[in-house]
């Protein structure tokens, strides 16, 4: 039985059953390979993808639990021209790269929701992204220098 | 002269060893080879008229291939920074290349294999790239010279142009690339004054991969997809040292998508169309385990008996190996003495890719597509696998999602076990997948490690005495490089300033054998004795009622520790004289992969928990290839060593390892990172390391922190427990 998958913009058809996450959907049948395995658990972000606009876990998303027509956006479907992707390129933010998707992926969704995000913001909306090369200063800069936020904006904690 | 080269780092200590090691892995396939047969085995070569690391294609654009793989280290950066220099080639249109696998053209020179760690990217390409560079640039420059009619030494070379002042003729490198071909390259290319440098050590330098990497479109081994390509994931014994014994695959195989179970020396493997159904079929699957020879025991009771052992009750079989003995100790510590001892618990490397890999087995034919780290290993260890010759094993090396020291390993655990599956696929690709458990839970972990330290201080307030135990699992035993002492259990402490400047050493290590398999951490063996010598020093001069950081350069004084001394020094000046309100200070110093460097930290006791804010960082690491990179590193690595000594546990109960996953092995998050300032040193000695040494001096600066605020010493990591 086929699914049908509103991913960035197009309508997939897909044939994985109902239970099977939407980031082994993305990976293994649509080949789109940027959205990355990480734990399994939604424990580091490395799988995150927008979901009619909000950041969520692939791996905990099941297609069944899908809404018909949610607006399903992946790393790919940002465009590599996007103002965070820009700022991480120009931040060199990446070392090892393999949590990058996820990580841009948290961040468009905050700026979207928040475009001038205090460190406060930052930290609740990106603490859920491992990065264990711990590019996070990195991070941070790029959000600031995307969301055209002062670098040393003091800590709204 | 050059900087000094950490010996018991990887590379070293593996230059001869490794060889030999290579031909005692291959076993009787290799009997009679001699290294220098091993080290040709490599098939694959890169057609370039320019040698083995400069491709220049019809576009200009440069490709210079690395021998060293990329797994976030941002090597590629500079050695793509120290070609382009030598080459006057323009920045903008370099790319990097991984080279194939071809140990007799891409070995690592300090390590005799092909293999990327002990951080020597930059150290061991460095006089190599930079001829290749310098050659490649003769090349242009000569077929420039017969163009215009003008002698060579008159000729400029900026951004892949070549010039002649005197007629003002220019032509670029995709001009005169048909005639630069044909010329032989020069075997002794001049080389640049490093004072004419005009792009390494500026921040020019930057990354090549970024915008792959921030688009998703960077490919990792987790993204190989082949035509008929099937998933594996094997089932593996939750004891070290279990053996399957019995399973049941019935339900397994009832899983949509599994294509077949089967035993392989490791555990049982299951194939399937996907990853997702490979999942299934492994959880389905039903195995009972041989404990019999499996590790049963708690890390309680692990720490337990190497505390005995430091205290020379442990068993017979375990025997002291001294690495530093100097004085008469035997009478050197009575009377008031300071005593400390440290446990540190085994650490996972939890990269963010899990351990994967990709081969394809035909006939005698194999087809790796992964992230290698030591490409010669892999070879070798899976030519015996599958009963060919190392050179019939192709390495196609992709980025890693980090490593850390994991990739690289003697057994190439995850490599083999990869091919054991793929022997009996019927010649289709497999892509052997690690669930994050089970990349957590198979070892190769940093080894739980104690130590006691006892120091009688002087009159004048400096160590007079020093006795140091040390008890960790050995981290090359089984490697023939070992013989008896495994120096990356007492690097650090073995070789410190202190040491030198303390007349009397009685220092021993003990590596009791333990069924748990362990490996290099980023950093090594620095991850426990730079705890423990920086916080013990602390500890020593505050006994002394001296100033840490004074008490720290009368030390170096003493011992010769110029780089030391200057570090430190760097480091306090750009941190200024007063902390930020609120915060107090920790320092530390640290010497790992000949590279040296000292931090400041600023550290408060939240909620129960130590947060670090501002850490100032110096380096000294010789030329500073690209600047921005090294920040990075002292960025990352400050992460790194600082998500360990907050968090980082490894736990066995009952021989079961406890954490499985991020949700019980916690990390370091944004909300928990530290602003790293970094400095360079100055410094015209050749490149040292950079992805290791910024990892193993953050721990004991907060510990120092901690200490200077509460009056607390850290004797047992983790320090937040839970």
């Amino acid at each position: 039985m086929a699914t049908t998958l509103q991913i960035n913009g197009q309508a997939r058809d897909v044939t994985a059953g109902p239970d099977t996450p939407l980031l082994w959907v993305l990976r293994d049948e649509l080949h789109m390979t940027g959205t990355k395995y990480g734990c399994g658990v939604a424990q580091c972000g490395a799988c995150t993808v927008h979901l009619d606009g909000q950041a969520v876990r692939s791996c905990q998303t099941p297609i069944g639990a899908v809404p018909a027509g949610a607006k399903i956006t992946t790393i790919e479907g940002l465009g590599g021209t996007h103002p965070v992707q820009a700022a991480w390129v120009k931040h060199d933010v990446p070392q090892c790269g393999y949590c990058q998707s996820g990580q841009i992926m948290s961040a468009t969704a905050l700026l979207t929701a928040t475009p001038k995000p205090t460190d406060a913001d930052i930290d609740a909306a990106m603490s859920g992204n491992i990065c264990r090369c711990g590019a996070y200063q990195r991070i941070r800069a790029a959000i600031k220098d995307a969301a055209g936020v002062a670098p040393a904006a003091p800590a709204a904690a | 002269m050059n900087a000094p080269v950490n010996p018991s780092d990887l590379s070293t200590a593996t230059r001869r060893g490794l060889i030999v090691g290579a031909a005692m892995v291959g076993g009787s396939l290799l009997v009679g080879c001699s290294p220098a047969d091993i080290l040709s085995l490599g098939a694959q070569k890169v057609d370039s008229a320019f040698g083995p690391f400069v491709k220049i294609g019809a576009d200009g654009w440069v490709t210079v291939i690395s021998k060293h793989q990329e797994m976030g280290q941002g090597n590629h950066a500079g050695l793509a920074a120290i070609v382009a220099e030598e080459l006057d080639a323009d920045w903008s249109k370099v790319k990097v290349e991984e080279a194939p696998a071809n140990a007799k053209l891409y070995g690592n020179t300090l390590m005799g294999v092909q293999g990327t760690g002990g951080s020597t990217a930059i150290n061991n390409s460095w006089d190599q790239l930079r001829k290749a560079g310098a050659g490649a640039r003769a090349m242009f420059v000569q077929a420039a010279a017969a163009r215009f009619g003008a002698q060579a030494g008159d000729l400029t070379v900026k951004d892949g142009v070549v010039s002649d002042p005197k007629s003002g003729k220019s032509a670029s490198f995709a001009e005169l690339l048909p005639d630069a071909a044909k010329i032989k390259p020069p075997e002794n290319p001049t080389l640049k004054d490093p004072k004419t440098f005009t792009l390494i050590g500026t921040d020019r330098v930057r990354r090549k991969d970024s915008l792959a990497k921030a688009t998703g479109t960077a490919r990792y081994t987790q993204d190989v997809q082949l035509p008929g390509m099937l998933v594996a994931m094997v089932a593996h014994s939750p004891r070290f040292g279990g053996k399957v014994k019995s399973f049941d695959a019935a339900a397994a195989k009832q899983v949509p998508g599994v294509v077949d179970v089967f035993e392989i020396p490791t555990g049982v493997a299951v194939t399937a169309q996907n990853t997702f159904a490979a999942r299934q079929g492994r959880d389905a699957l039903k195995v009972t385990w041989d404990d019999d020879k499996a590790e049963k025991r708690g890390s309680d009771v692990i720490l337990a008996e190497y505390k005995q052992i430091a205290a020379g009750k442990g068993p017979a079989e375990i025997k002291a190996q001294a690495f530093e003995t100097k004085g008469d100790a035997a009478n050197a510590f009575g009377g008031d003495v300071f005593r400390a001892s440290y446990d540190f618990p085994f650490l996972a490397h939890a990269t963010m890719e899990p351990m994967n890999c990709v081969a394809q087995v035909q006939g005698n034919s194999v087809k790796l597509t992964f992230a290698s780290q030591v490409q010669t290993l892999d070879q070798l260890n899976v030519a015996k696998v599958v009963g060919t010759l190392p050179g019939a094993v192709e390495i196609e090396t992709l980025f890693a999602g980090g490593s850390f020291g994991r990739r690289a390993n003697q057994d190439s655990d995850y490599v083999v076990e990869c091919a054991h599956v793929a022997k009996k696929t019927g010649g289709k690709p497999v892509k052997l997948v690690w669930t994050r458990e089970d990349d957590m839970t198979a070892g190769k972990y940093r080894p739980l490690t104690y130590h006691d330290v006892v120091v009688k201080l002087g009159a004048d307030g400096f160590p007079a005495a020093w006795r140091h135990r040390i008890v960790t699992q050995s981290i090359t035993k089984g490697m023939p490089m070992q013989k008896g002492l495994d120096e990356t259990t007492v690097e650090g402490t073995k070789g410190s300033p202190y040491l030198k400047a303390t007349p009397v050493v009685d220092a021993q290590v003990y590596m009791p054998e333990l069924p748990v398999p362990v490996l290099w951490w980023r950093s090594v063996g620095a991850t426990h004795t730079a705890f423990v010598m920086e916080h013990t020093i602390d500890q020593l001069a505050r006994k002394a009622g001296q100033d840490p950081a004074a008490y720290r350069k009368a030390l170096y004084q003493k011992a010769g520790a110029a780089r030391h001394l200057a570090a430190l020094n760097l480091a306090l000046e750009k941190a200024g004289p007063t902390p930020t309100p609120g915060w107090t200070r920790g320092v530390a110093v640290h010497e790992s992969f000949g590279s040296v460097v000292a931090q400041v930290a600023e550290v408060q006791v939240k909620d129960g928990e130590p947060k670090v804010g501002r850490v100032v960082t110096a380096i000294d690491c010789g030329v500073a290839v690209s600047p921005d990179q090294i920040a990075a590193q002292m960025e990352g690595g400050t992460c790194y060593g600082l998500s360990a000594t907050l968090f980082g546990q490894v736990t066995l109960k009952d021989g079961l390892v406890e954490q499985t996953n991020f949700d019980t092995y916690r990390v370091l998050r944004i909300n928990e990172a530290p602003q790293v300032e970094t400095h360079i040193v100055p410094s015209g000695e050749h490149p040292s390391g950079v992805g290791e040494p910024g990892t193993p001096v953050i721990g004991p600066a907060v510990a120092n922190a901690i200490l200077a605020a509460t009056g607390q010493a850290t004797n047992s990591l983790p320090m937040v427990k839970a």
